[in-house]
């Protein structure tokens, strides 16, 4: 037994989520007035930047705290770093459109600090029971801003088939965890392990499988995919980019640990099913987003079919296979932050617009604005200097690595499939007649954007960092 | 007859298969959705209360505690979003969730 101090300086991104979250839920219904959001939304980044730089502290070798339900490694520091990221991002995406589209409540930023605390948790979970608490605490959270735009009947339906599929992922995910825990007799990840040694029956072979299909749905990758393109066009904006950056960071950081961790024994049982669903979400992410009109909807095929190449690196099953995980998400990470950035620039008049024509001859109303969304659409593809590329290299390289040919060479022919609908936007931005131009975006999201651009162009002349911090959280994973 | 671990099993794994077959199946109505989500996850308390009986290790039961504290909560946020959908859309029939597709 560690005492509780010790605990919790090894819990202090959560510990200062937790109180945060309180406090300003206590401020906004005390002093915001008529629930506007006053200065909560300025005071939870502050909350969120602190957990991001105390994830810094202390870090060392990995400890398992709170009885074994909590661990604390390199890996889950990096994987916390990139959904904090995410968090912080979303909140100032949001800020701007919040108060335009009048849904600026102060519940909105406690309740992303309220995900990103489940998420937290949910990368650092350590048994059965740990994992489940931090899969819902984010996901309860999640179903609720999806229908934040509570008079708009799109968000309240996106919000609604969340739910409803949400729900269903957590049963299935929990009927796995049963099955599991009553054929390894423990709830912890290493004691599941250690039980099936190397020879799993088939009672705990199925609890993989449902636990899989579970954390399926929360990566959204195919088959359990389907809410994805109308949860991400319902939503409001802000709401869609912190879908698709944060707590996709927390769903394959969980099912990283979980196949690692649980069944390091029985490589091939969880392998056919990654490549399974690997395979599939990129063919879908490729071919489904072509007839795509609106863009919010493209993006949603857009990160399913990631999500598959990201899997491609978890398939090979290896210490290099989770480094090129870790960098994709990363990379995947800022480009999907920073599109969502020029989604939030869209704006005529007062009115957000979405579809791709109105991004028709972007090139000569905002040629600057042009210019990094292009950068951001050719990075997506996985077009050589920029940073996507690098991103797509690393996890095919751990295939191979792997002697898994035919899914790498399945990954690289959908990946130029996918490049069809990423240059037809660029297409549209630069040749076609111009559509009505934008009005300015606020400053928080241009330097999102611009920051995001200048990272994804300019990643190939210092890769070094990036590459060595996710080397490090790989092995801490082993 | 001795009633054992798989007769339990076997009950909660039909209660689990009705719960998902209620949600994919019906065309009805968004409650009976609730209703499976609840059925679903109260198959998957006796998988663990019986496991953790025939095991003789009390985390099972644990674990189906905060199941039910965690089942309320979804319940709570299931119906708040259903209230919101109703007043946008006048219907809560499941027909009728069809704004987007493609």
């Amino acid at each position: 037994m560690t005492p509780i101090s010790f605990a919790l300086a090894h819990s202090l991104p959560e510990v200062v989520l937790a109180v945060g979250a309180l406090a300003l839920l206590m401020l906004g219904v005390f002093r915001a007035r008529d629930g506007r959001d006053w200065i909560i939304s300025e005071c939870a980044i502050a909350v969120l930047g602190l957990a991001f730089l105390l994830l810094f502290v202390g870090a060392g070798p990995k400890v398992v705290v709170f009885d074994g339900a909590f661990i604390d490694d390199a890996y889950g520091r990096y994987m916390k770093g990139l959904a904090l990221i995410g968090s912080i991002v979303t909140l100032l995406l949001s800020l701007d459109y919040m108060r335009r589209e009048k849904i600026d409540l102060f519940e909105f930023p406690v309740l992303v600090i309220l995900a990103t605390l489940g998420m937290l948790m949910l990368i650092s979970a350590q048994t059965l029971i740990s994992l489940y608490l931090g899969l819902e605490l984010m996901s309860l959270a999640l179903y609720v801003i999806a229908a934040f735009h509570r008079d708009n009947v799109r968000a309240s339906e996106a919000g609604l088939k969340y739910f409803a599929l949400g729900a269903l992922s957590s049963g299935m995910l929990l009927y796995g965890a049963s099955l599991l825990y009553g054929f390894a007799g423990t709830v912890s990840l290493q004691g599941i392990a250690a039980a099936i040694n190397g020879k799993a029956n088939i009672g705990v072979i199925f609890g993989l499988v449902f636990m899989l299909a579970g954390l399926s749905f929360k990566m959204s990758v195919v088959p359990f995919h389907m809410w994805t393109p109308d949860v991400y066009e319902g939503a409001p904006t802000p709401v869609t980019a912190f879908f698709a950056s944060a707590a996709k960071m927390a769903a394959v950081a969980i099912t990283m640990r979980l196949v690692v961790t649980a069944f390091p024994g029985v490589t091939d049982q969880w392998r056919q099913i990654l490549i399974f669903v690997s395979i599939l979400s990129m063919a879908l992410g490729a071919f489904a987003a072509i007839g795509q009109t609106n863009i919010k909807r493209l993006m949603a095929y857009s990160s399913i079919g990631h999500m598959g190449f990201a899997l491609v690196g978890l398939a090979a099953g290896t210490e290099q296979g989770v480094q090129g995980v870790l960098v994709y998400l990363s990379i995947y990470l800022t480009m999907t932050l920073g599109t969502f950035a020029a989604i939030l620039s869209m704006r005529v008049g007062d009115v957000y617009v979405e579809k791709i024509s109105d991004l028709a001859g972007l090139s000569r109303t905002n040629g600057t604005m042009a210019l990094f969304l292009s950068a951001m659409m050719l990075s997506l593809a996985g077009i050589p200097p920029l940073a996507g590329f690098f991103a797509k290299w690393y996890v095919f390289n751990a295939a191979i690595q792997a002697h898994l040919y035919p899914l790498a060479v399945i990954g690289v022919l959908m990946s130029v499939v996918a490049c069809f609908y990423y240059l037809r936007i660029v297409k549209v931005i630069y040749f076609d007649e111009p559509a009505p131009g934008f009005e300015r975006a606020s400053p928080a999201v241009t330097a999102v954007l611009i920051v995001a651009s200048l990272l994804v162009v300019f990643f190939s002349f210092w890769p070094g960092p990036l590459d060595v911090a996710a080397a490090a959280a790989a092995k801490s994973l082993f | 007859m001795q009633i054992g671990l798989t007769h339990y099993l076997s009950v909660a794994a039909i209660l689990f298969t009705l719960g998902v077959l209620g949600i994919i199946l019906n065309r009805k109505n968004i409650i009976i959705i609730l209703m499976s989500v609840e059925m679903i996850l109260l198959s998957v308390n006796i998988n663990l209360v019986t496991f953790s009986t025939f095991l003789g290790d009390l985390t099972g039961q644990v674990f189906s505690l905060f199941i039910l504290t965690v089942a309320a909560a979804e319940a709570a946020i299931g119906l708040a979003i259903l209230v919101t959908y109703y007043r946008n859309r006048g219907s809560i029939a499941v027909e009728d969730i069809n704004m987007m597709k493609g």
